[in-house]
């Protein structure tokens, strides 16, 4: 689960990260009385949406036009930026172009740079461990570095039987080029992260930049943290921190039902249980020639009921032109994917074509109930046969 | 021969009288695995499916002698529960939860690294010799006993493996789904080292997915050993877009290494039969076996 910048900043400083003084506002009045309350020299206005690169990013139909982070430095630029962000559609690099938009604003105090660098943590997968990661590069993309000057990414990693140790992070420091008190400044810094990031569970922090001020000082300009979903059971306080606008309505509408789903591009809906399996069928669509819709996982035990939601979610999408279930079943039975197959089509006046592969526990049942059941149902018998026949007849209904 | 388990491997279940250790230690009898009993805390001195329930992993190991056990303890529980196995000094230690959290994971690692025991999963369908020992989900009857080694992140699609080796003809020595999760137990090296020295298992077949780099530390295993086993490897997810979390929590591409093209690549290089499309895993392993 991802969350914006305002509430990241909030809960790491609740947890001793150093960072400059700032208030959401999600109208132009709140925001100049934001700026009234910072009374700073320089105030940043900052667009608060669930992706990167807002700075160099443009709104949707000005394409030469400022970005998503701006310097005001009286009042009245505070109003104009404001007026300009709220309620427009920003587009950057990692939202795609179709943008996001801007509901909320961060009014935050601006500071003097000295020096920008980068910090995160994350759980590295070939260690197992909980890894920090810094660079004297900040500002820039991370991937960028790495690919560049890998050199210049420093890590250091958290024994688990240890936890974080302090001179780890001084040590990270004095690599960094730190010196005198923005040593212990930084050591700070990596210790309020951990605590975060350990108490929280949390996927990422993220800080970059992390800048260095003309008088020494350590402050996080930026701060991205996302939440690792397994453990939310855990932490009901951070529900209050979801932001519904910036998830697909068709993603929440599936992980209601316990159910993976990604939305894509294409015009061949899936409906797969495993994830590998999932993954598989959309490559095996594309090698035939056509985009899948979707990513979407049932899980291993789906009921009838999940079958049925995920068979609704595939039949609402207007861009769904076919349909393509493959179920391989283990614990699944093939004859109640059936069952639920039959009932949802019935209920949905299933209007596209539908191929369904069934492998695995009662295949022959659950085959037997298809032909039986009256519906204009392609059987396939493999993988392949699958793919071959929704592609034949995605093309046909459409010529 | 075989790897890991056979028909000699004693296994007890935890989380034995709940809905899904129930379910699957049945499925676990009838197919002939040696099941010698469970754990449910609390339970301990009664029966169930005709075997003896302990309070503790460590009183069920001491009583029967355990030599692997399976764990079906809901998420919020299943770290605790694979640490109790551990500490009882259990040899093999299945795991088929999903969805537990990454930090519990960690601490399970570092706890595995210090023991002397082995973990498969979480997240994974289990382990399965054909006609000897299943622990896991995966269902019975589809599997054949023979020579083919196959190794998988992902549990339908290791189904979907087996069906394909079975319908040319072939049958599988061992089968281990690996798990989706980031962090995990054995990953692919583990596996593939012991299928390499296995003299039952003739070929291979290694299943992988975006996300992470595993598969090429599996491939430069392979190069590296000089082993004359055909290996047919396919890796699912080349149309995922970068970013996004396909399902299983590992499935995600985050770096240049972890994509499906640069996976393909590697398991190329070191002389792995690459099958293109998920339908061809039997078809491309027949080929190669002439």
């Amino acid at each position: 689960m991802n969350i914006h910048e305002y509430q990241a900043k909030a809960l790491l400083r609740s947890y001793g990260m150093p960072v400059p003084e700032g208030r959401a506002a999600t109208t132009a009045a709140e925001a100049l009385e934001a700026a009234r309350g910072l009374a700073a020299p320089v105030t940043v206005v900052k667009a608060q949406i669930h992706a990167g690169g807002r700075g160099a990013g443009h709104f949707a139909g000005r394409p030469e036009g400022k970005g998503g982070v701006r310097l005001a430095r009286s009042l009245d630029e505070v109003d104009a930026a404001a007026r300009s962000m709220l309620g427009e559609v920003l587009v950057t690099r990692q939202t795609g172009p179709a943008g996001r938009k801007v509901r909320t604003l961060y009014i935050e105090s601006g500071c003097d740079i000295a020096r920008e660098l980068y910090f995160s943590m994350l759980v590295d997968r070939v260690s197992g461990r909980i890894v920090i990661v810094a660079s004297p590069d900040g500002g820039m993309e991370i991937e960028e570095v790495a690919a560049r000057t890998p050199e210049r990414i420093l890590k250091e990693y958290v024994d688990p039987a240890k936890g974080l140790c302090d001179y780890q992070s001084r040590d990270l420091a004095v690599r960094l080029g730190l010196t005198g008190r923005a040593i212990r400044a930084f050591q700070n810094v990596v210790r309020a992260a951990y605590t975060a990031f350990t108490g929280l569970d949390a996927a990422i922090v993220e800080i970059n930049p992390l800048v260095v001020t003309g008088s020494g000082d350590l402050l996080a300009l930026d701060a991205k943290m996302s939440f690792d979903e397994n453990a939310l059971f855990r932490h009901p306080e951070l529900a209050r921190l979801r932001d519904e606008h910036e998830e697909d309505p068709r993603e929440r509408e599936a992980a209601g039902y316990g159910l993976a789903y990604v939305g894509l591009d294409g015009n061949i809906g899936c409906m797969v249980n495993g994830a590998g399996l999932a993954m598989a069928t959309m490559d095996i669509i594309k090698m035939e020639g056509e985009e899948p819709a979707n990513f979407l996982d049932v899980g291993g035990g789906a009921s009838k009921e999940r079958v049925a939601a995920a068979f609704r979610i595939l039949v609402s999408d207007p861009k769904v032109r076919g349909i393509l279930v493959n179920i391989f079943g283990g614990i699944m039975r093939c004859d109640v994917i059936a069952e639920a197959i039959i009932a949802a089509s019935h209920e949905t006046g299933l209007n596209v074509p539908l191929v369904v592969r069934l492998a695995g526990t009662n295949v022959e049942r659950g085959k037997a109930l298809l032909a039986e059941s009256g519906l204009t149902i392609i059987p396939a018998d493999d993988l392949g046969d699958a793919a071959r026949k929704i592609v034949a007849a995605v093309r046909n209904a459409g010529a | 021969m075989s790897i890991l388990v056979n028909k000699s491997t004693k296994v007890i279940t935890q989380g034995f009288t709940g809905a899904q250790g129930t379910f699957h230690t049945e499925q676990a009898i009838a197919y002939g695995t040696r099941m010698v009993g469970g754990v449910t805390p609390g339970k301990g001195g009664s029966e169930h499916l005709g075997l003896p329930v302990f309070d503790t992993v460590c009183q069920a190991r001491e009583a029967t002698g355990a030599d692997a056990s399976v764990i079906y303890v809901p998420p919020a529980g299943a770290a605790d529960a694979i640490l109790e196995a551990i500490a009882a000094e259990i040899p093999l230690i299945v795991c088929i939860t999903e969805g537990i959290p990454v930090q519990d994971m960690v601490r399970v690692r570092a706890a595995l690294e210090r023991s002397g025991s082995l973990l498969i999963g979480p997240n994974c369908p289990g382990i399965i010799t054909p006609d000897e020992c299943k622990i896991g989900i995966m269902p019975g009857p589809i599997h054949r006993r023979g020579h083919v080694g196959i190794v998988s992140r992902s549990g339908t699609l290791t189904y979907e493996a087996v069906a394909q080796t079975s319908a040319i003809g072939q049958g599988q020595s061992t089968c281990v789904g690996i798990g989706g999760d980031p962090v995990k137990g054995m990953d692919f090296t583990d596996v593939l080292e012991r299928m390499i020295a296995d003299p039952d298992t003739h070929s291979i077949v290694m299943i992988g997915e975006i996300g992470g780099t595993s598969e090429i530390e599996g491939a430069e295993l392979i190069r590296a050993s000089g082993t004359r086993k055909p290996v047919v490897g396919f890796i699912a997810g080349a149309t995922a877009p970068p970013g996004r979390r396909m399902g299983h929590a590992g499935a995600v591409i985050t770096g240049g290494h972890e994509t499906a093209s640069a996976k393909i690549e590697a398991m190329r290089e070191a002389g792995i039969h690459i099958s293109h499309s998920p339908a061809e895993l039997g078809v491309t392993l027949a080929r190669v076996l002439g």
